[in-house]
This record gives structure tokens, sequence and C-alpha cells, in this order.
């Protein structure tokens, strides 16, 4: 009596698409770099040395597994259950390093002698530019000339670490164009050097790659799920989306299991309607950015609209397009968190629990009145940072 | 028949293509702009349709896609600026941008306003082989425009060979691994890779871009393909220039000078 239900998998396809968006929308000069990648990657990763180093750097050096924390108070708070996975107290304060350690390993098996790298908040560059230091390769990172200014203290940790960090004064002298300026290094240096993007975004292999290295963050919640509550599956993840990688590790092992829904928080900066936001779904629409086919922010003329948010880690015009088809298809939920209500968040986690979440990571803590969730539902939210880099905001906005 | 085509057919060697950005330095310079450059004595005009994030330009063309932002240019705009323009310009004429615009435009609505307008080509390079084969090419065929590829020093020879089976008009040879506005010139491994390409025999004439800015660069290239692309080089010219007519016709005739009878074998 029950029909076969046809199975739909998110996951990534052999061509590279999640559905309609991702492929690889790259100018013929990174063509033998991004495929040299794509021929190689899933390979390198197989490879039991390749796993056995990843593992043992994740454990060792990163300080692998990062706990899954009952958070009593606020599960009372809110009568649900609420557990953090406290990617905060990763080495380098923040989810970002699973990925440079992955990636750092796959340049070294690729031949590659330097690293480029881009950089919003500086989380991602403070990451590449420690694994580069483990690794003692050349890394350059490029930063927006605002967020340099913005972002001093992780600028410095990154000059600390060996790394030469170079301002990107194209454009609105942001992120997106930081990746520009990524893009354009790796244009010109295709042979010695790699890429080591930062997010879930980019084109094909890019996305898949770093999902891969973050899902650690998903195996690991069913494993410490299941020890707590004997259950493995629980009926929501909620993470925080910039580009989407903690998200893309907090969702993939469970892109497939419908039951679990799978919030996304979108950055709505001032407000969906003020004109400075970064919720790219609200607001955005399909077409290309850095390499992929997915949803952008853009004017009517296809011209990519500078986002804005308090976090600098969730101010970019786009998603990774793994999100773009959880977004199209209803399998993802997203919602959006305002500056306001993000710093309400932390300082709610901050008082009742004893931790200071980063900005970015608020956004998840923010939607947590308005998942539906019931008292006998298990929720898990994906802290994905630690606040230290934000003091000065909290400060600044503290009763 | 394709102006493109006709004028590898007619003209073999020594074809000179350059670029503008629409929009720049003026809103309305592009007519002007087009019209000197003709009578200067181009062969081929590449339009460049500003973006806010051109990958793979370098400093100079990425600030010219600004400034023609913020003048207000817009693919309607441009649209409407070359309308008619067939009436006086007889060179060949490229559409040159990044796809998302195009894509947001809408493709088939795009491809019917460079076919009414009289453009003959395009040139998309975040547009993937594949994307263009299995979605657009129809479209593009049916209006009668070429797509242009690239091909860099990195690109294989397998793929050199699968994107001159696609490719009409020319190819688009990049000189090095650069952005646009490099400031290399003609080296000696860039030789070699010409030269391997010449070996090639590929059913398409080939131009050479990035890196060439005056007369002895633009002239070397010709020495290894069917013409070149200026592009950085040009803009400069733009940016400084008082007399916009006077400073074009001057800066093409001073490359071209008598460039075919003196190389054109």
């Amino acid at each position: 009596m029950s029909e076969v239900a046809e199975k739909v998998s998110f996951q990534v396809n052999e061509q590279g698409y999640y559905g309609v968006f991702g492929g690889a929308f790259i100018p013929e000069m990174l063509y033998p770099n991004v495929e040299e990648l794509r021929d190689n990657y899933l390979k390198i990763i197989a490879e039991p040395e390749f796993q056995r180093e990843f593992n043992e750097l994740l454990r060792d050096y990163v300080g692998r597994p990062t706990p899954l924390y009952f958070a009593k108070r606020l599960s009372e708070k809110y009568g649900t259950n609420i557990y953090l996975k406290r990617e905060d107290l990763c080495h380098t304060g923040a989810h970002k390093v699973n990925n440079t350690i992955g990636q750092i390993l796959m340049a070294k098996r690729l031949g590659k002698k330097k690293i480029v790298a881009e950089t919003g908040a500086g989380q991602h560059g403070v990451a590449t530019a420690t694994v580069c230091a483990l690794m003692g390769i050349e890394c350059i990172v490029y930063m927006g000339e605002l967020d340099i200014e913005r972002q001093a203290p992780n600028v410095a940790r990154m000059k600390l670490l060996g790394a030469e960090v170079r301002p990107a004064s194209s454009g609105s002298k942001t992120l997106k164009d930081a990746t520009n300026e990524a893009m354009r290094h790796w244009i010109s240096n295709p042979v010695d050097t790699h890429y080591i993007i930062g997010s879930v975004v980019g084109p094909h292999p890019y996305p898949d790659m770093v999902a891969r290295f973050q899902s650690v963050i998903s195996e690991e919640i069913k494993k410490q799920l299941k020890e707590k509550t004997s259950r493995e599956n629980p009926d929501y993840v909620v993470a925080c989306v910039g580009g989407g990688s903690n998200a893309a590790g907090a969702f993939y092992h469970y892109l497939d299991v419908p039951e679990v829904q799978l919030v996304a928080v979108e950055a709505a900066g001032q407000g969906l309607t003020s004109g400075h936001s970064a919720a790219t779904t609200a607001l955005g629409k399909p077409g290309v950015l850095h390499g992929s086919r997915t949803i952008l922010m853009q004017t009517e003329d296809g011209q990519v609209v500078e986002p804005y948010s308090i976090s600098a880690g969730l101010d970019y015009p786009g998603i990774g397009p793994m999100h773009a088809y959880l977004y199209d298809s209803g399998r993802g939920r997203f919602l959006s968190a305002t500056d306001e209500e993000a710093l309400q968040a932390a300082f709610e986690l901050a008082r009742t629990e004893g931790i200071i979440p980063a900005l970015e990571s608020s956004h998840a803590l923010a939607v947590l009145d308005r998942l539906g969730a019931t008292q006998d539902q298990v929720v898990v939210v994906n802290l994905s940072g630690r606040g230290d880099k934000d003091l000065g905001t909290y400060m600044k906005h503290i009763d | 028949m394709n102006r493109i085509i006709k004028l590898f057919n007619d003209q073999p060697t020594g074809n000179l293509n350059v670029y503008f950005t629409a929009g720049f330095p003026q809103l309305d310079d592009t007519r002007r702009i087009l019209t000197a450059l003709q009578e200067g004595g181009v062969d081929l005009v590449e339009i460049g349709m500003p973006y806010s994030d051109p990958v793979a330009d370098g400093e100079t063309i990425q600030q010219s896609n600004q400034k023609a932002l913020e003048n207000g240019m817009t693919l309607r705009t441009l649209f409407s600026q070359l309308e008619g323009m067939r009436e006086t310009i007889h060179v060949s004429v490229l559409l040159m941008g990044y796809i998302n615009p195009v894509v947001q435009y809408g493709i088939e609505e795009f491809c019917k306003k460079c076919a009414e307008v009289g453009v003959d080509g395009l040139i998309l390079p975040d547009m993937p082989m594949d994307v263009y084969l299995n979605e657009y090419k129809s479209i593009f065929d049916s209006y009668g425009l070429l797509n242009i590829f690239l091909v860099t020093p990195q690109t294989s020879e397998n793929r050199i060979r699968q994107i001159d089976e696609v490719s009409a008009g020319f190819i688009y040879t990049v000189s090095s691994a650069s952005v646009t506005g490099s400031q290399t010139g003609v080296s000696n491994d860039m030789e070699s890779y010409f030269d391997r390409l010449n070996a090639m025999n590929l059913r398409n004439p080939r131009l050479i871009g990035f890196g060439i800015k005056d007369r002895p660069t633009f002239e070397k290239a010709c020495c290894y393909s069917q013409g070149a692309i200026i592009g950085s080089a040009f803009i400069r010219i733009l940016q400084e220039s008082n007399n916009l007519e006077e400073d074009i016709k001057n800066f093409i005739s001073e490359v071209k000078a008598n460039k075919r009878t003196e190389i054109g074998v």
C-alpha cells in the first residue's frame, strides 16, 4: 500500500551539482587547477595514510572530539532539550580549522608549495596561517581593507603565525573582494599554489571537499548524542549560515535523514527590509557567484550587492550551493536573526551557561524560541566559534 | 556570413582587437569610442559589460568596471546605445563580460538583443563549456552569435583540441598565467607556448591577449597568431584622455602602423 519513495540525495552529484546549484563557473585560467583538484580529491581523502594523518591532527592538534554539552539552564528556559556542539573549543577558536587541516594535507599531496586564502572576520585566515605554520608552508591571506581595520586582533594573529596579510582594496573592500583577490592570485600562480577556500563556496569540488572536512562535526554529534540520549538523531540541528561551512558540517550526516529538521540561520543585519542585511535566501535570487551557481544577493541587473551584518563572518552575499539546494528543495528551514537578536542571544548564553559565543554562532542561538521544539524533543545547536574576537562589539552593546 | 568569420577569411593576419568597458569614462561614450576605434583602423572591438566582481581582470579593468557601474551602466542602457550602430559600424563587435548579469537579463532575450543591434560574438570567461554546450549553444546559434573560448599556457592539449572543436570565430589565447593588465610583455616561455599552438594546426584563428599594450608587443604577437587583443593599455589611454577621438585614433594608428604590409606573409 505504501509507494516506494524516490530516493533523493542532498549530496553533490558526479557532475558537481546539488540540484541545479553548484558546478564550476570559472575562467579558463583556473580550469587546470580546479580540474586537478576535482580529479584527485576523493582519491586522496580515501587514502588510509591521509585519513590517519587527518584524524590524528584533529585529535591531538585541534582537540577533537569537541564536547556535545547539554545546556541545562538554557533547556529549562526554552522548555526543550538543548545540546551545544562545542566547536568554539577547537584550536584557533572555531570550526574553521577542521577544513584548513584537511586542505593543507590535500595541498601537500598535490605537491603545492604555497597557500593562498581569503578571510572576512579573520577566523579562516588565522586557521589557514596556523596550519601553514604547522607544515612550514608559505601563506598569503587576502583580507578586505575595511576588515583589516575592523578585525585588528586576527590580523595580528596571522602575522604572528608568519602569514602575509594582503589588503584587498578593490570593490567594497570586504570578504567578497578578498575572495576575488585570492582567485586572481591563484590565476597568476597556477602551478605551485593551492587556494584554501574557507567555506562551502566556490567551484566544484570545493563545496563538497570543505563539507567533507567539516562533516566530522555531525559524525561526532551522532555518536555523542547516542551515548547521552540513546538516539543518534536529534529533532533539530541549528547552525548559522554565511557561506555555510559550519552548517554544512553539522547537517552533513543528517542530509538524507528527513526526520531531522535542518535549521539554517542567516544574518538579517539591521532587518530584512532595512537595506543593511546579509540574509541571502530572503533577499537573493539564483545566479553565479565565486564559481558556482547558487543564490546570491544582487541587483536587478545582476551586480553583486554588498551585504551587511554585525558579524563579519556572516557578511557574505551568497551561500554555498548545498545550502541553496536545501533552501530551494525545502529540505532546510531557513530563518534569520537580526544584529540585535544575535547580541541578546550572546548575552543570554554568557549569563545562563557561562559560555561566550562568537557573534556568528549567536545567530543560531537567537532562533531557539522560534523552533517550536517541545519538551521531549532534542535540539542541537552548532556553537561554531567563541566570542573572544567579538569582545569589542559586545562591550559596546552591553546594557 | 558572421562578420568575424568573414574577417579572418579575408584578412588572415595582423588583426587588432581592442577592448573597452561600456560606460567608461562617461556613460554615453560607447558610440564615440566605437566610431573612433573603427576610424583608427581596428578590426574587431570587444565591448566590456561592466560587472561588480570581475575575477579575471586586473586593477585597470576592474576600476573601469566600477566607474562604469557608478556612471549607471546596465545591459539595457548598453543595448539602447548600440541600437542602430550597424548604420555606421562595420567592424566586428563582441560583447565581453561575466555570466551573472547575462543570466539575470535572460539568455534568450540577451542573445536576441545582441542579434538585433548587430553583435557578432560573445566572450563570457566564467561560462563553463558543458553549460554552454548543454544549455546555451543552441540559443547562441539561432541568433548567429559566436562564442569565444579562452586557452592559457596551462591548458592541456586535449582540452585545446576540445575547445577548437566547439569554437568558431577565433580562440582567445591568453599569453600568460595572469589576470588582464599584466606587464609581462612577450617572454621566451610564451614563444614556445605560441609555437606549440601553431604546431597543433587548429581549425580556428587565434588572437593573443593579456600583456599586449603597444606596437612592439602587438607585432610580436602577430608573428605567432592571426592578431592580438589590447585591453588595459587602451583603458589607460581613455582614462588619461582629454580628447577621446584624437587620442584613440593616434593610439590605434601607432599600434597598427602599416602592420599588414610589414609583416603580412
